[in-house]
């Protein structure tokens, strides 16, 4: 398939927006590479749809500056910035039959009708949506507009392609299957991909780096690997994937669920050792969810797989956490996320 | 279940007053309007023969369409750019956009009549205005003609305009023109590709609506028309109280009934009329 111009790289100079008195995105400064698949991630209201609003134009940028291929696009309308972009709940044209909506780009731009026709084919066979091409998007599945939406913000070739919650109104199921189909696109098409979403397993399963921000600001930049395995902060250790919080001698530990091995009482082994007793026990299939009391201390969850292991374990069990010391990370508490991490 | 549908249910007492006050005060006279038509001087169709045969009927008629329609296309083109407005507008101001409308609704169409007496009479403020900048030499004919009664009725009909339009256009996903924006296109072709081909449901029952409010208008041709711009409504009012034609009467109101019916069936094909009436497309 034509692949078209490759992906474009996107600088954001110490970006913050305000309303008011009110502070969105607080100087946020991110190097986007050329073709990347970038995820920006975070809670509601920590400001990375309002990132993504400014780089497609349709908010102003109230100080710094955003550069794609080394210019400046802080003046230009949002017509004029050639990003493609999915909009959650797609926002496709329904007055229009699939195949008008993915011509419309090439429309706007006059393309000669040979071309569109051809590009709106190669467009239909990449999503898979060649049987539908003169439906309306209301006869349309969710997952199938979806895919309408993907082709009409790709049919133009665009060099970035912003995507706000893409994924959000799809079931659980259907959004795996989406996921893998994103991943293929984007491989194929080569376009830098800057992908919005509060969902962490959509993060960690797509990006080639995730953003994580917070409150308006970037709490670490990283692949999955780094970000899960060496997150700086609490609230990074907390919001990709879970996390425990040992506090020693002033210092903070995250220790993962799965990095815990749990021994009957006085026949644990290892660099760590905690003393304590089984709360609660939940089957979740692939892993047992152990809820341990430890004293002093909060909870501490651990996850050990299920197989094998299921009658091993009985509640009020006194049993002894062990882990070795490359399973922790020392992170950095602050910003006052920590209250909400200890009770997670 | 069966035996008990086919048995008299007893509740339907309850609602029988209002369905006989109903019967007798609307429905009975309606349809003695209807026999009027056909029986009066004498029974045979020689009233709505008149359409065809008096030029003073056929003309009225024709009037009162052309009227009509241009007040529609006046009254829907600023609705819709007032509605427009409205959509994008910061609410707090919206807000007050929409109880300067309602309030608009409750004065009365004989007070603005007379508003507009004063305003586009010969030393009416809008002559005064034009002479007093030079931009005019002699009072403009604004009124006692059929500018007045236009210009009277398109006021009037706007915030009726409005409406329909605004319930509309708040049911239209604002992402859809910003996904618009996103793939290239202006403002301007975002509106002629995307927005306007969406609020054509919108502008289908603004216009019937306002077409059908304006069929009968009486007291505004009257005042602002001077006696010479008479539409059906006040033709069939002069039948009745002076020239005492209750057939020919009868007859433009069977009309005008048919008329309306047919337009609102139409429109209910379109939008629901409860719709049009406030509350959102879906």
């Amino acid at each position: 398939m034509n692949a078209g111009p490759a992906g474009i790289g996107v600088v954001f100079s110490n970006v913050t927006k305000q309303y008011g008195k009110m502070t969105a995105v607080d100087g946020v400064s991110l190097d986007i590479r050329a073709g990347e698949f970038l995820t920006l991630l975070g809670p509601s209201g920590s400001g990375k749809t309002t990132l993504l609003m400014m780089l497609a134009g349709f908010q102003d940028i109230s100080m710094g500056d955003i550069l794609v291929g080394g210019a400046s696009i802080a003046a230009t309308p949002p017509e004029k910035r050639n990003f493609g972009m999915v909009f959650q709940g797609y926002a496709l044209f329904p007055h229009m039959t699939v195949r008008k909506n993915i011509a419309y780009p090439l429309e706007i731009r006059h393309r000669p009708r040979a071309e569109i026709d051809a590009r709106v084919d190669e467009m239909l066979e990449m999503v898979q949506l060649k049987g539908l091409a003169d439906r309306h998007p209301h006869q349309l599945s969710g997952g199938q507009q979806q895919r309408v939406a993907l082709a009409r913000a790709l049919s133009f070739s665009p060099r970035v392609l912003l995507l706000d919650e893409p994924l959000g109104a799809l079931d659980r199921k259907l959004r795996a299957e989406v996921q893998d189909q994103l991943k293929d696109i984007h491989n194929r098409v080569g376009t830098t991909f800057i992908y919005v979403t509060h969902d962490q397993e959509e993060a960690l399963t797509m990006s080639d780096r995730i953003v994580i921000m917070n409150r308006g600001r970037v709490v670490q930049v990283g692949s999955p690997i780094e970000l899960y395995e060496k997150p700086r902060t609490v609230f990074a250790a907390n919001f990709l994937g879970k996390s425990n919080f040992i506090r020693h001698e002033g210092r903070i530990f995250a220790l993962r669920p799965e990095k815990i091995q749990v021994f009957a009482a006085g026949k644990g082994q290892g660099q760590n050792r905690l003393c304590g007793t089984v709360r609660s026990i939940t089957y979740m299939g692939a892993t047992l969810k152990l809820m341990v009391e430890v004293e002093n201390h909060p909870t501490i969850e651990v996850h050990v797989p299920a197989w094998h292991s299921a009658e091993a374990f009985s509640e009020s069990q006194a049993v002894e956490l062990c882990w070795s010391n490359d399973a922790q990370v020392e992170v950095e508490g602050g910003d006052g996320d920590e209250a909400g991490a200890r009770s997670a | 279940m069966t035996a008990r549908s086919s048995r008299f249910n007893p509740y339907w007492l309850l609602v029988a007053p209002a369905v006989l006050l109903v019967l007798a005060l609307y429905v009975a006279p309606i349809v003695n309007v209807l026999l009027l038509s056909v029986t009066d001087p004498k029974p045979g169709f020689d009233n709505y023969a008149k359409i065809f045969q008096s030029d003073t009927v056929a003309g009225l008629l024709w009037r009162t369409v052309r009227l009509c329609l241009i007040t529609t296309v006046a009254a829907v083109t600023l609705g819709y750019i007032v509605s427009y407005a409205m959509l994008h507008a910061l609410s707090h101001v919206r807000r007050r956009m929409m109880s300067i409308l309602l309030i608009s609704f409750w004065i009365s169409v004989l007070v603005r009549s007379f508003a507009w007496l004063m305003l586009l009479g010969h030393n009416g403020l809008v002559n005064d205005a034009l002479l007093g900048l030079g931009l005019i030499s002699e009072p403009l004919p604004l009124m006692r003609n059929e500018l007045g009664v236009l210009i009277g009725m398109t006021e009037y009909m706007v915030p009726y305009a409005i409406l329909p339009l605004l319930a509309n256009m708040q049911g239209i996903d604002p992402r859809v023109s910003s996904a618009s924006r996103s793939l290239g296109a202006s403002h301007a072709q975002t509106f002629f590709r995307v927005f306007l081909p969406l609020t054509r449901p919108g502008i289908i029952a603004a216009s019937l609506l306002v077409f059908i409010s304006s069929l009968g208008f009486y007291v505004t041709p009257a005042i602002l028309g001077g006696g010479k711009v008479q539409m059906i409504a006040e033709y069939i009012s002069v039948q009745l109280l002076v020239t005492v034609r209750w057939g020919v009467a009868a007859m433009l109101a069977t009309l005008m009934i048919a008329s309306v019916l047919a337009l609102m069936y139409v429109l209910n094909r379109f939008m629901k009329l409860s719709v049009v009436f406030g509350g959102a497309t879906r």
